[in-house]
Parts: C-alpha cells; structure tokens; sequence
C-alpha cells in the first residue's frame, strides 16, 4: 500500500517531466516555437469521435460502402500553420519516438540489471543490439526488394510490401530477436539457463556478431555512412509509423514487466531462493527475457543502438528510489524517455546534427564514472 | 540398496515431548509436513546422496549431522525442491513436491538459508515481507492478513526493532535473524534451516534455536542442518546421521551421538560426555592418533583424572576407574566414557571392598595410569600396585603427552613406564 503510493507519486511525477520535456523539446530547433503554442497546436490535433460516416472500400466494381468513425478536434486555437506542420509532423513523431525508445531501453536495463544481478547488465546484454545491428547494416549493404506492385485482376495495381526504410527496422527487430533466442539456446541446458552462463554466451554472440558487423562495413561501400549513422542511433526521420509499431509493442510488454516485478525483487536475492519463496523461477527468467528481449528489440530496430540509456538511467533511478523493481521499474522506464528526449534535442539542436547515441555516451559515461566515483554504484 | 541403518517406522513418533494441544487435531491427523523416501540425487558421476529416508512430523526438530561433504545441504535443496532428485521422493504435506507447484510449495516450506546474496538494499521489513510471496496472485497487493503475518514474523524474530534499516546495514546476526523472520511470514508448517547458527555469536546461536524450538513446540516441523553437535543434541529431537550421503543412524541425539559414532563418521576421536549445564550429549573432538585400543585403569580423582580418562576413552582404550569417590568429576566422566568406575561414597574412608575390586580391576588392564599425586593417597595408589605396568602423568599432563605416556598409546611411541618429566 505503501509501496504503491509511492510508486503513484514518483511517478506522476516523472510522467509530468517527460510530459514538460516533450513539449519543451518541441519547441526547441531551427525554429523556435514556445511551449504554450505546442501546447495548443497539440490540443488542436486532438481529436474526439463526433459521428459515423460512410466512404468506400475498395475500387472499381468492387467498392463496398464502409463504415467509418467520424472524428472532429474540440479545440481550434489559431496558431501558425508553418508551426502546426512543424511540429505535427517533423517534431513529434521524432520526440515520441525517442520517449518510447528511452521508456523501452531503460525499463529493458532495469529488468536485466535485476535479472542479471549485475549491475554492468544492459538490455543489449542478451545480444540484442548487435543482432539489431546485423540485421539493419545486412540489410543496408545487401538490399532486398520488399515491395512489389501487384496486378490483381479487378482490383488493380496494388503496391504491396515494406519501404526500405521499413525494411531496415524489421531486419533489425528479427535480427535482435534471433540473436536474443540464440543466446538463450546456447544457455540453456536441460530446461534450466544459468545467468551466469548466460551473460558469457551474450559476450560471445555479441562478440562473434561484431565481427560480422564489422565485415559488412568493409563490404558497404557506398552505404558506409547510412550504416555508421544506424549504429550510431538516430531519430531523424521518425515517422508516425514508427511510433505507431513502438508505441503497440512497448507498453504492453511494459506492463508485463510490471506485474513481474515483485518476482524480480525476489530473484534478486539469488534463484534458489526465489524458489523457495515460491516463484517458478525458469518460467519467470523466460518470461522476463523474452519480455526485455522484445520491448528491446522494438526500441533498437527504429532508433539503432542507443548506448548508456538502459545502463545509467536503472542506476541513477535506484539511488533515488531504491532497488524495490515495483517502484524502480516504472520510474526508471519514465526517466528514461524523459532523459533520451532530452538527450535527442540536444543532438539536434546544435549546429549539425549528432547521432543521438553519441550524446548519450557522451553524458552517460562521465555520468557513470561519478556515480562509481561518488555514490557508491558499485552494487545494485 | 544402501547400508543405511535400518530405520525406524516413519509412523512411529520418536520424540514428540510437546504439548499436543499445541498442534491443532485435524493437522496432526494428516501426512508429516516432509517425508523423504529413498531419495538420491548425483551430481555427474558424484552420488551427492543416495537412499535418504528422513520424516520431520509436527511438533518435531530433526537435525541432520554429519562431516563435511555427508549430503546435508543437498537433502534439505531437495525438501526445497531446487534440485532434482534422480530417484525417491520428497512429500511435503503427502504430495510429492514435483507435482507442486513453485508457489504450493512455497507455502509448505520454508527456508533460512546459510547465507544469502542479501547485498540490496532492501529494508528489513521489505524482506520479511517478500516471504508473503506465495501467498499472493500476481495482481495482489498486501491485505491486512500479510501485514499481520508480517508484524508477527518479525516480532517472533525479533526484528521489528530494526525493520526500516536496510538489510546492508545489519550486523550478520540480525541478518540471519531477517530471514528467518522472512521463512516465518511464509507461515508455512515446514522450517529448513541450513546451518541456522553458523554465522552467529554464542547468545544469538541460542536465540535462534530458542526460537525455532519454540515454533516446533507449537506444531510445526523443522528440519535443520547443524555442525555443531552439541547444539543439535540440545535443541533436536531426533538427529539423523549423514555420511557419503547415506543414513549412518538416526534416533534421538543421545542414542546416536557416541564416541563411536563420531569416530566413525567424522573421523575424529572424540569423548562424548554429558553437558553439566544442559544435561544434553556433549561432543568434544580431538586429532586422530591412531592407538591401538588397550585395556587402562586410571587412577587418580578431580579434574586431573577426568581429562586423562576423557582423552584415553576418545582414543579408543578400554577404561576402568577406582577408587573415586562417588559424584568426582572423573566419576561422572569415567562412566560417560563406558568406564567399568569403582566408587565409594565421598568424605568416607575406603572400605576392603572397593579397594579389591580397584585392584582387580588394575590387574586385568595392561597399565595402570596414575594421574598427579594419586600414588601419595592411602587406598588410592594400591591399585596401581596390582597393575603390570604403572604409567604415571602429571596432573597438568599435555592431551597429546597422554596417549604418548600409554604403553603403545600414540604411533611410534616408546613403552614408558616412566612419568614424562616432572
């Protein structure tokens, strides 16, 4: 009960932090708008449903009528248009996307960092960011085309497939996916899979897959660039899209970890146990992987391999909250974004523009060293 | 299979010494909290434990003894079911505990580990509260009945003093106390506890087996593993020998903790006398010396005589005693150690009689071992006149000069007939 209201009030108050970051961080770029005129071009955009209408479906001989919600903004505050598309389309997304990306990253550390009992554990540990990496720059140096034009009789041309853009994320998702289960595979012995073995097999995937990284990059060519600015972690360019799938795949899988997160304080006491205070360990340590593995995976496919995040932000949020996951978990996941929006408009803003990945090493590992130094993080 | 000891009927109760009101009827009617039947787990090639039979009822404190390496700790993983057994089951409650799930068996038994990862900064009360763990569903918080089985836990642990500090911060003794505070709030009918007093001073090692006496005497069953043996004779009511993972013996301490037995199994030759203060078996070991077991009669009275007969009697030697007057020290030691004791009632003279049997005695023994200055006291020393062979120690003689001074006594000593220097 207790713990509860202090998991509520830490973290409104976070969430009001991220909330300001957003809308701040919205207004900050070549053209400064001011927080109050986001705040309306964003209300202005806000919707609600207001009735039903009809269009189409379909083409030709085939239209059928459909269905459709109607939907109308409340609010029409007079703001500038240039401001509104600025903000609705090139801004936003972006700074969505590095919430969601930070919320995932950070709440992937804490979990791992738990898992792990280790407090040099990542979400990249499990090789997840060097399979991302793998499958983003295999896909860069050796494109397939995943879109065609289908010529289907009355209906007509349609496009179908993925842009390469989207192709790149998906490559990376089921490259962070497959080297995530290729870990867990080498690890697991008869049903059980030892974190400590576990960590080793993640050194050595991560390791052999630097190599293959490495060799494609020698083999780029002309792409070098586009891959060293993957690897690096970028924003630029976020679409909708791309908040949309993040935005499906993170919070549920959130909130999974969530209600694990009792079972992740036990753990941390050491897996016998948590056994014997009646957690189905095994069962558990699948469910929390695969769980970090995913929400993982989905952060790095669209934003590349953003260092520091999911390693600084669990510390820094367990010298404030304490190490119960209960609080920890969703404080860390909304520090997080609120840290990789702010780390994403200080790439931006200057005068060209940084990888995002560069600035959160370059603030998270001096960062780290005083925490080492100073605060005593050489624990969970 | 094994070459167990037999062992008794798990029905029988041995040594249930409690109050049977305290365990409710319809719990005492059911199957013993944890019965292990035939159980044998290897490790590789090593056979960690084969054909362990072990039952803990309610109301009953079982320890299992036994050297370093005996299986101990991979008996009571079993019972909580973090290991796998290659063959026998362990029942808690009647159900085999592969058929229960990690949360039912976790409120059956509970565990205080030896030592723990506890290097989080978890406050205590947070940690005794995670003992609630599988009593709550997975959208549950704590309701009023975690609270108090909380409070309670850590009140009975005497931890409630110190509840909001952390768990790093407490001193090793505390923090064994935290966790047992946490198997309680488990309120489970079983307790394991591996090596319960292993980290704590002397006042809080009693503390601790006070406390897990007293659960056990309100009806629950407890099963710990204990190195000192004299702490499990006191606190246990049953304790089950383990050596090279089988059952060497089992039964209350007093029948399985002798000299013997310790000898065999720890290999250590060791006196087992009889606490004064607690009247419970006492175990004190000393180095192997390899003597060849002979018969000795000692003579000689006090604290002296009982030292010299203690260690004579770990060694492995044949003992007789006299004449001591009844309730001497070496009396009460000599007949510990299984000495045939010629006593005569104290403050008295020596009657003819006692003194022949004295004699008699120290004629059929190979040496007689005469202790400080027993030779000056009259009715004493004649005995050691009726031996072959007369072996004199000082009374401040060294425990290793002891078996030194015995004809054959200690390997590669020489025959003495004389005294080490005085």
């Amino acid at each position: 009960m207790r713990v509860w209201r202090r998991t509520a009030g830490w973290s409104a108050a976070l969430a009001a932090a991220l909330t300001v970051a957003i809308v701040v961080s919205a207004g900050i770029g070549p053209v400064r708008i001011p927080p109050a005129d986001v705040l309306k071009i964003v209300l202005n955009a806000t919707v609600v449903p207001s009735g039903i209408e009809f269009g189409t479906w379909g083409t030709g001989a085939l239209a059928v009528p459909r269905p459709g919600v109607a939907y109308r903004s409340p609010f029409t505050f007079p703001v500038a248009d240039v401001h509104e598309r600025i903000v609705l389309r090139i801004r936003l997304p972006r700074i969505l996307l590095a919430a969601l990306v930070g919320f995932a990253l950070a709440a992937a550390g804490t979990v791992m960092q738990g898992f792990f009992r280790n407090p040099m554990a990542d979400p990249s540990i499990i090789g997840v960011s060097s399979g991302a990496a793998v499958g983003a720059v295999g896909f860069i140096v050796f494109p397939v085309a995943l879109s065609t034009t289908l010529t289907l009789p009355l209906v007509g041309a349609v496009d179908v497939g993925l842009s390469h853009g989207a192709g790149v994320s998906l490559f990376a998702f089921v490259g962070a996916l497959l080297a995530a289960f290729g870990v867990y595979a080498i690890a697991t012995r008869h049903g059980r899979t030892p974190v400590a073995t576990l960590l080793l097999a993640g050194v050595a995937v991560q390791t052999f897959l630097g190599a293959v990284i490495s060799y494609l990059q020698l083999r780029a060519g002309e792409s070098l660039r586009r891959i060293v600015a993957w690897l690096m972690g970028h924003l630029q360019g976020a679409a909708w899209s791309e908040v949309a799938a993040v935005g499906a795949v993170v919070p549920p899988l959130f909130i999974m970890l969530l209600l694990y997160a009792r079972d992740l304080n036990v753990l941390l006491l050491g897996e016998e146990e948590a056994r014997g205070l009646g957690v189905a360990v095994e069962r558990t340590k699948r469910l929390l992987l695969a769980a970090s593995a995913l929400i993982t995976a989905a952060g790095v496919a669209f934003a590349g391999v953003i260092g520091f995040v999911g390693l600084i932000v669990p510390h820094m949020l367990r010298l404030v909250v304490g190490p119960d996951h209960r609080i920890l978990l969703p404080t860390a996941a909304l520090a997080g974004g609120t840290f990789l929006v702010a780390a994403d408009t200080v790439a931006r803003s200057g005068a060209a523009e940084l990888p995002v990945g560069v600035v959160t090493a370059a603030v998270g590992a001096p960062f780290f060293v005083y925490l080492l130094t100073n605060r005593e993080v050489h624990e969970l | 299979m094994s070459a167990e000891d037999p062992e008794p009927e798990p029905a029988r109760e041995d040594v249930v010494t409690h109050d049977p009101e305290a365990t409710d009827d319809s719990e005492s009617a059911k199957s013993p909290p944890v019965t292990v039947d035939g159980l044998s787990v290897s490790f590789g090639d090593l056979d960690a434990v084969s054909a362990v039979d072990v039952t803990v009822e309610r109301g009953s404190f079982v320890g299992l003894i036994g050297p370093n390496g005996a299986g101990k700790t991979t008996v009571l993983r079993a019972i909580k079911g973090t290991i796998d057994s290659d063959a026998g089951t362990v029942r808690l409650d009647g159900d085999p505990i592969a058929a229960l799930s990690a949360r039912e068996a976790g409120r059956r038994v509970a565990s205080v580990p030896q030592d723990t990862g506890l290097s989080f900064d978890f406050r205590v009360r947070h940690v005794v509260e995670m003992g609630r763990t599988p009593h709550l569903g997975r959208f549950d918080g704590h309701d009023a009945d975690d609270v108090a089985a909380v409070d309670e836990a850590m009140a009975a642990a005497g931890v409630a003093r110190f509840g909001d500090r952390s768990v790093t911060e407490v001193s090793g003794g505390e923090r064994q106390r935290v966790l047992l505070a946490r198997a309680l709030a488990q309120e489970t009918p079983a307790l394991v506890l591996d090596e319960p007093t292993a980290s704590l001073d002397v006042n809080h090692a009693v503390a601790a087996m006070e406390l897990v006496r007293g659960l056990v005497d309100d009806g629950r069953a407890a099963i710990a593993a204990i190195h000192d043996l004299d702490m499990a004779a006191r606190y246990c009511d049953r304790v089950v020998l383990l050596v090279d993972g089988q059952v060497r013996a089992e039964g209350p301490p007093t029948d399985v903790l002798d000299a013997d037995a310790v000898r065999r199994t720890f290999g250590a030759e060791a006196f087992v006398g009889r606490n004064p203060a607690t009247g419970t078996p006492s175990v004190t070991a000393f180095p192997r010396s390899n003597a060849e077991p002979r018969r000795l009669h000692v003579v000689g009275t006090g604290l002296a005589a009982a030292r010299v007969t203690g260690r004579l009697s770990a060694a492995g030697h044949d003992l007789s005693l006299g004449v001591v007057p009844e309730g001497d020290v070496a009396a009460v030691v000599g007949r510990d150690a299984g000495a045939t004791v010629v006593t005569v009632p104290p403050f008295a003279g020596i009657d003819p009689e006692p003194r022949a049997a004295a004699r008699e005695l120290a004629a059929a023994a190979g040496a007689a071992v005469v202790v400080g200055d027993a030779h000056d006291t009259p009715g004493v020393a004649d005995a050691a006149d009726a031996a072959d062979t007369v072996v004199e120690v000082p009374a401040d003689v060294d425990a290793a000069d002891i078996l030194a001074a015995v004809p054959g006594g200690a390997e590669g000593s020489a025959v003495g007939s004389d005294a080490p220097g005085e």
